[in-house]
């Protein structure tokens, strides 16, 4: 199976980033640091559900759970 | 006392931090009418100085028309001053309605709702109109107003990347099973300067059966060939469904905005929208002279063709002079200079040559994108336009920026 973390981290730079900002890690801070912004997080968390096959709760989409690759991926497994 | 000492060190300190980050905002006071040359005061105590102005949204020239002027003067004189009440107590007169229906025609629409000013517009729509079952799917440069207003609604929310239409087309399809689709936009970009593809996105929400919104404050009176607007310009008239827009730039500069478009979408904004129902319309005499300002607008061209004739001519001058230019043909023309200093720097070299431009930079703009934003009016005459440029060209030679790229300029003052 591929790597959770870089499909993620593939997924955020191709929806997200421009040229003046794609130097993004596992540890970017994605939403704290304005790469991705509140409202824009909902197609982030569409796609990690319909990849993974998985339903987050509304509750769990928190722009802290959702705020680095690393924390989303630790979010996709609890729900795997 | 509640105002503690506490409560103002911290107010002091935080307003210490956005003056250290460089982002305290100041005020420079004008002395004068809003028009082509104007007094300002500049540094505050600094006896007034004749400037002209090349950073006033008064696109058409008709902030200080005489003929406006004299309209606000006879709805002072007919209607009075103030309504003291919201509309729908006892602050409807016969001139609002009368100004709901000519917006209506003027822009194409079915029907209009006046608004206190366009960001009280864009603040009340969607929570008027939209429920959890919805998705509004924006831009991402729309508007600072149009942000709050989708914060305020409970619909989720997604984003497109700026006037990327396979990138709408994707949203538009992942968010397919929503009641209903809002694509959200601004029909001129105001920082930027370049226009919605408001064709193509009309297609795309026919194709996907989503509601198409423009907030056309930076457009309605001079975009398209009779000034209707973007929908004029891009040739989908009658297939926006809803358009907001404001009366305090083009169209007389004074305030005030509405809610333009489908019926049924206008009516639910009488009956929910919140700035609506909570606030005061627009005052009689404004809208005395908005009246006026849509009476002169649907008369003649005369005015939004001198308006591209002199946009023309000041991208054509900037350009051939070898300034990084934003590219389009609308007459709001940022000069890229990418680093903030150098835009602080190059409008108080501009100023000391008697001309008003403003530095725009992060947080306004992008990191690395800072500028001058030039706007054009009409009411600009060609010698106003002449100096303008012969002062950009001196101050671009003193910066030795003329002819460099963005590489180059940023490898000069860095970004
Ligand atoms: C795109 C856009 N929408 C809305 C507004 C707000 O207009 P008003 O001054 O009528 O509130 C502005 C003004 O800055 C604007 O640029």
């Amino acid at each position: 199976m591929e790597d959770m973390k870089e499909v993620i981290l593939e997924y955020v730079i191709e929806e997200y980033c421009d040229e003046e900002n794609d130097d993004v890690t596992f540890e970017t801070p994605l939403i704290s640091g304005g790469i991705v912004d509140s409202f824009s997080m909902v197609s982030l968390k569409r796609f990690l559900e319909n990849k993974y096959k998985i339903s987050i709760p509304d509750a769990d989409a928190s722009p802290e759970a959702f705020d680095t690759v690393n924390k989303i991926e630790v979010l996709v497994k609890r729900f795997l | 006392m509640a105002y503690s000492n506490k409560i103002k060190e911290l107010y002091q300190n935080q307003l210490k931090g956005i003056q250290d980050a460089g982002l305290f905002k100041q005020e420079r006071f004008i002395h004068s009418s809003q028009d082509a040359e104007i007094e300002v005061e500049f540094p505050t105590g600094s006896a007034p100085k004749k400037v002209i102005n090349v950073c006033a949204n008064n696109y058409l020239g008709l902030s200080s028309h005489p003929e406006v002027i004299k309209a606000a003067h006879e709805g002072l004189d007919t209607r009075g001053y103030g309504m003291s009440s919201v509309r729908f107590i006892c602050g409807t007169q016969d001139i609002h309605r009368e100004l709901e229906n000519k917006v209506s025609e003027f822009l194409g629409t079915e029907d209009t709702i006046l608004f206190p000013s366009c960001m009280d517009a864009n603040a009340g729509v969607f929570e008027a109109i939209l429920t959890s079952e919805d998705i509004m799917i924006s831009d991402r440069l729309v508007h600072a107003s149009i942000i709050d207003g989708m914060r305020l609604c409970a619909a989720q929310h997604d984003t497109f990347k700026h006037s990327d239409m396979a990138h709408l087309e994707k949203k538009l399809q992942l968010h397919a099973d929503k009641r209903l689709k809002v694509v959200i936009n601004d029909g001129v970009y105001s920082m930027d300067g370049d226009t919605a593809k408001l064709d193509e996105m009309a297609a795309l929400c026919e194709k996907y059966d989503a509601l198409l919104f423009v907030d056309e404050s930076h457009s309605s009176g001079f975009i398209g060939k009779t000034g209707r607007g973007t929908h004029e310009k891009c040739g989908v008239m009658g297939k926006i469904d809803i358009i907001t827009t404001t009366f305090g730039k083009a169209l007389g500069g004074a305030s005030g905005g509405c809610v333009s478009g489908r019926k049924e979408i206008v009516e639910m904004c009488r009956q929910k929208a919140r700035p609506y129902l909570f606030s005061n319309t627009i005052a009689p005499v404004v809208v005395s002279g908005v009246l006026r300002v849509l009476d002169i607008l649907s008369q003649s061209t005369e005015r939004r063709d001198k308006l591209e004739v002199n946009t023309e001519f000041w991208r054509k001058g900037l350009s051939e002079a070898g300034f990084v230019l934003k590219d389009g043909d609308t007459p709001i023309v940022p000069v890229m200079l990418f680093n903030a200093k150098l835009a602080q720097d190059f409008s108080k070299d501009l100023f000391d040559l008697g001309i008003y431009a403003i530095g725009f930079f992060f947080p306004v703009v992008p990191q690395g994108a800072a500028r001058i934003r030039t706007q054009i009016s009409a009411g600009h005459e060609m010698h106003h336009l002449e100096k303008a440029l012969d002062a950009f060209i001196k101050v671009g030679k003193k910066y030795d920026i003329l002819g460099k790229t963005k590489q180059e300029i940023i490898e000069m003052y860095g970004n």
